[in-house]
């Protein structure tokens, strides 16, 4: 949620920009100027979620820190699209090393920033889900209990989409990947298993964590903004639907997010120092299956041999996420299922 | 360049890399036809002038509405507003207050002294217009920028036909219609009053016009027999309202009973009222749902003491008895005597059932057909007798003084082409902006602004203006709340939303531009347009 509210009744508080904002009402993203730190001409599909989540996030964190960020970057589609020798995407400075070590490489750049008395200098590593979750888990969790000064980001499309669409800890249950048939009387990913990031995360009693999805731009911005003004570790997981791994269309990237945090999937929010302060509240209650039928990665649970149990306990989760963060308030709209999207199946 | 040990290239930038072959649809800016501007029979581009009021700029708004319409301050009176019954946002919250910011930039237009555009270089060509009602002040006005000289002839003391001498003050005030008026005037038209047309063939030859355009409306109160006592008093609505207008009101007593359900019955139940009569009651002989008058009219009319006798018709009156039969509707919803009669004490009748046009004037022009007592007219609003336009109340179309402005515009339009030789193809119109072309995702909800009404009982007896104007502040708010159907509003989206950075931000107006040597064709701007402004169209591959 947005930290200033815009009474701007044409557009609200969601539009990137418009003419009759004032600059400081307008994102990062509405400025003709702004950084673009992912330049044109890179590889990412069509309607790629991860490459406009960078962006987004870049562009916010150099705005805030004067255009003085080094980001450090781990194996995934954001290095392989960006930067095939010799061209390069990046209009900032960037370093890639390995798959798993990109925490550790960024608290090598902070510590040779903070020896050269470089503290102007900020310090942005990132990594898609299995860059975090998974084999960068050690030397994220090391960053963070040494509490160094690195904003961590992490751009989850729910999976090793650069590999080939294999599950990681951060795929969500019954969805298919390359290593998670659609078969059995479980299809899918399987149910119980996986890791909730930051919450891990603020279980290291950091600085600041945050969610965010590439649908609310608002509030992505102002929690990357509100992390640079911060120093030791920070965390933000940013969800980034991935057209190619979930099988939505490419132009339905910013409607899958929507629908993730409408339908209470994902939660977004905010907290500091172990402790939840802030929640984006449910605009238009949606229910799972809305979400779900758009992706082909859930096409098992439609069509002729439906699963609406397994349905029905994706929804569990919604609500459990629900209850738990409060998404749920008096302006929040209950949308019921549209009869048009049941027809949605791919 | 010297490059480090084992790296043979040096590095470049991605910009090298097309990526916009991969595309096999393309995104295009459009501009769809908005419903507001769809649904107003005036022909105003609604969406155009609330952009300028949007950002505060009430004269280019105001500039952008007269170039359709040059009767603002009267349209934001007394417009049905069909455009907010089409209006997009009904499905969010509440229509866009669109008449009411018509007034607002009306009113102010007024107030600031603000003047219609110049003219039109002079043409030689001379139009006899017929009429100074809705329809023959729109021509006038429009010919006049077209340059071509106009001579306006009313039977009538002053213009503004049924606008002065129907719609009661207390909608309309008078010196609103003359500031409107006067306006028109200023561009240089030569007027002729108290002057009856009774013939348009004779006329055209004597005044050598190239062309005429009739506006006469419909004047005549239509009546139906009803068996009423010597001394019982029936006056017909428009004669009645006309008397009011002329400042010279008949005497009709305490309980005065209107007989019809149209506006004109309203008004002159609401006239009756402010003229003293104590009891004001309508009789109609169907029920509410059924019921033409316009809803505001009648929540009106009751809020000052109006009475409604639904379901019923006049039999006979005699004396100070009106004697009603009652009615039922059938399954078709058509009223059928139920033979029970009933009684009502009243001092005068008003009939308020519909209008009749005069038509004798072309009684002798070749070529005319007259269907149900209206003058056919072609698509380009000419009737049979070439170079004789019609329009307004007088051919067949809804009676509204805003069809009346759209027939005069269009037959300007007309003429300006049968003067000049010209026949014009027909221009296909946008494609509609339709709800579902919409994300409304980013439209916060706002409610409506409503405009204060005068407080009932001032409204009783004076024929004070009821329905008050906006302040600036909720005006603006109003314009606001427009969502921009079809046409961008440069919201950013597009430029934000892009994974490619393959918008180019214009900016100041101009809106914005696709790269398409960047853009892979994912068609997210498509989709996050809250407007509906973007296309995406097939490649040709
Ligand atoms: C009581 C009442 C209330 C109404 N309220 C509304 C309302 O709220 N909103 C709305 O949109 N519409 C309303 N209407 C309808 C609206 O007024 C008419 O549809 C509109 O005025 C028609 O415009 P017009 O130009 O065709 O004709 P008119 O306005 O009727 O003007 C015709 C003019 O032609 C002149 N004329 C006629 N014959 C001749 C001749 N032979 N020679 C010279 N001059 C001639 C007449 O004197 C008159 O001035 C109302 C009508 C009435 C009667
Ligand atoms: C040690 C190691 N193991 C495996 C790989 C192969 N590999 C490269 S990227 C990748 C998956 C990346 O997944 P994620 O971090 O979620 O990023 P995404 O591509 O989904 O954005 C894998 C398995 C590698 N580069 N290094
Ligand atoms: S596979 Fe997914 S994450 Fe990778 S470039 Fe394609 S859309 Fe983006
Ligand atoms: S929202 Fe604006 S453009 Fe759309 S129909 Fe209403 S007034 Fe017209
Ligand atoms: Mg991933």
């Amino acid at each position: 949620m947005t930290k200033r509210p815009v009474r701007f009744y044409q557009v609200g508080s969601f539009a990137v920009g418009n003419r009759l904002l004032t600059d400081d009402q307008r994102t990062v993203q509405s400025d003709p100027n702004r950084t673009n730190s992912i330049d044109s001409g890179h590889r990412a599909c069509q309607g790629c979620g991860e490459a406009l989540g960078a962006r987004y996030a870049l562009d916010a964190a150099m705005r805030a820190a004067a255009g003085r960020v080094v980001t450090v970057n781990a194996t995934g589609c954001l290095e392989v699209f960006s930067t095939p020798y010799p061209e390069t995407s990046w209009r900032v400075p960037w370093l890639h090393s390995l798959f798993g070590n990109a925490p550790a490489v960024a608290t090598g750049v902070a510590a040779a920033l903070r020896v050269k008395g470089r503290e102007d200098v900020r310090v942005v590593g990132q990594a898609g889900d299995g860059g975090t979750v998974d084999i960068g888990f050690g030397t994220l969790s090391g960053m963070f209990e040494r509490n160094d000064d690195v904003l961590f980001i992490c751009y989850d499309n729910e999976g090793y989409m650069n590999t080939g669409v294999q599950r990681s800890a951060a795929t969500p249950p019954a969805a298919r990947t390359a290593t998670t048939d659609a078969v059995g009387p479980e299809p899918g990913n399987v149910f119980g298993q996986g890791k909730d990031l930051p919450r891990i995360a603020m279980a290291h009693d950091i600085a600041y964590v945050a969610t965010a999805t590439v649908a609310d731009l608002h509030d992505l911005e102002h929690k990357v903004e509100h992390a640079m003004t911060l120093r030791g570790a920070r965390y933000i997981h940013i969800l980034v639907p991935c057209p190619l791994g979930w099988g939505s269309a490419s132009s339905d990237t910013i409607k899958v997010a929507r629908l993730a945090k409408e339908s209470g999937l994902f939660p977004v929010f905010e907290a500091e120092n172990g402790r939840v302060t802030s929640v984006s509240p449910i605009r238009r209650r949606t229910p799972v299956e809305e979400y779900l039928r758009l992706q082909r990665r859930y096409a098992h649970l439609f069509g002729a041999h439906p699963r609406p149990d397994i349905v029905t306990r994706l929804q569990e989760i919604a609500d459990e996420n629900i209850a738990r963060y409060g998404l749920v308030n008096d302006e929040t709209e209950e949308i019921p299922v549209l009869e048009e999207a049941k027809e949605m199946v791919h | 360049m010297e490059t480090p040990f084992g790296i043979t290239l040096d590095v470049g930038s991605s910009r090298a890399n097309h990526t916009g072959s991969w595309r096999v649809e393309r995104p295009v800016y459009v501009d769809r036809l908005p419903p507001c501007n769809d649904a107003c029979p005036a022909g105003e581009n609604i969406q155009g002038w609330l952009y300028h009021a949007e950002s505060g700029d009430y004269e280019s708004a105001w500039r952008a509405l007269v170039e359709e319409n040059p009767l603002p301050a009267i349209m934001g009176r007394v417009c049905f507003h069909p455009c907010e019954t089409a209006c997009n946002r009904v499905r969010v919250d509440d229509a866009v207050g669109i008449n009411a910011v018509e007034r607002f930039l009306g009113d102010l237009a007024i107030e600031r002294g603000w003047t219609l555009p110049e003219p039109g270089a002079d043409t030689g060509k001379r139009i006899l217009v017929v009429g100074s009602g809705p329809a023959g002040l729109s021509a006038t006005y429009h010919l006049r920028r077209l340059g071509h000289a106009v001579h306006l002839v009313d039977s009538s003391h002053q213009l503004g036909g049924m606008m002065r001498y129907g719609i009661p003050a207390y909608r309309l005030p008078r010196d609103v219609l003359d500031a409107e008026i006067a306006r028109i005037l200023a561009m240089g038209v030569e007027v002729t009053l108290d002057h009856v047309v009774d013939d348009v063939e004779q006329e055209r030859r004597d005044g050598s016009y190239d062309a005429v355009f009739l506006a006469v409306g419909a004047q005549i109160g239509h009546r139906v027999s009803i068996p009423a006592g010597d001394s019982s008093r029936v006056v017909d609505a428009v004669t009645f309202l006309h008397q009011v207008a002329d400042d010279d009101p008949p005497l009709l007593g305490r309980r005065v009973v209107v007989y019809g359900g149209g506006d004109t019955a309203f008004d002159a139940a609401r006239t009756a009222r402010r003229l003293g009569a104590t009891d004001a009651v309508i009789v109609y002989r169907r029920n509410r749902e059924h019921m033409p008058a316009n809803e505001e009219e009648f929540a009106q009319a009751l809020g000052e003491g109006v009475t409604m006798r639904w379901l019923s018709t006049v039999n006979r009156f005699e004396g100070e008895r009106l004697v009603l039969e009652k009615m039922r509707l059938n399954e078709a919803g058509f009223p059928e005597p139920t033979g029970e009669l009933e009684e009502l004490d009243a001092d005068a009748l008003v009939l308020a059932l519909g209008q009749d046009t005069d038509l004798s004037l072309l009684e002798r022009a070749p070529g005319v057909v007259i269907r149900d007592g209206v003058v056919e007219v072609a698509p380009t609003m000419m009737t049979g007798d070439a170079g004789v336009f019609a329009g307004g109340d007088a051919v067949p179309a809804d009676r509204t003084a805003t069809v009346a402005v759209g027939h005069g515009k269009h037959a300007a339009r007309s003429i300006d082409d049968y003067v000049n030789g010209r026949v014009r193809e027909a221009v296909a119109r946008h494609e509609l902006a339709s709800f579902d072309r919409l994300n409304t995702w980013y439209y916060s909800d706002a409610p409506r602004t409503r405009r204060p009404e005068l407080e009932k009982i001032r409204r009783q007896d004076t024929f004070d203006e009821v329905v008050q104007g906006l302040t600036e502040e909720n005006a603006l708010f109003e314009a606001r709340r427009c969502l921009s159907c079809g046409n961008c509003f440069e919201c950013d989206n597009c430029f934000g939303v892009c994974p490619d950075n393959a918008v180019i931000k214009l900016g100041g107006g101009e809106r914005y531009e696709i790269d398409y040597d960047f853009c892979k064709g994912c068609g997210i701007c498509v989709s996050e347009c809250p407007c509906g402004a973007i296309e995406m169209v097939p490649e040709k591959i």
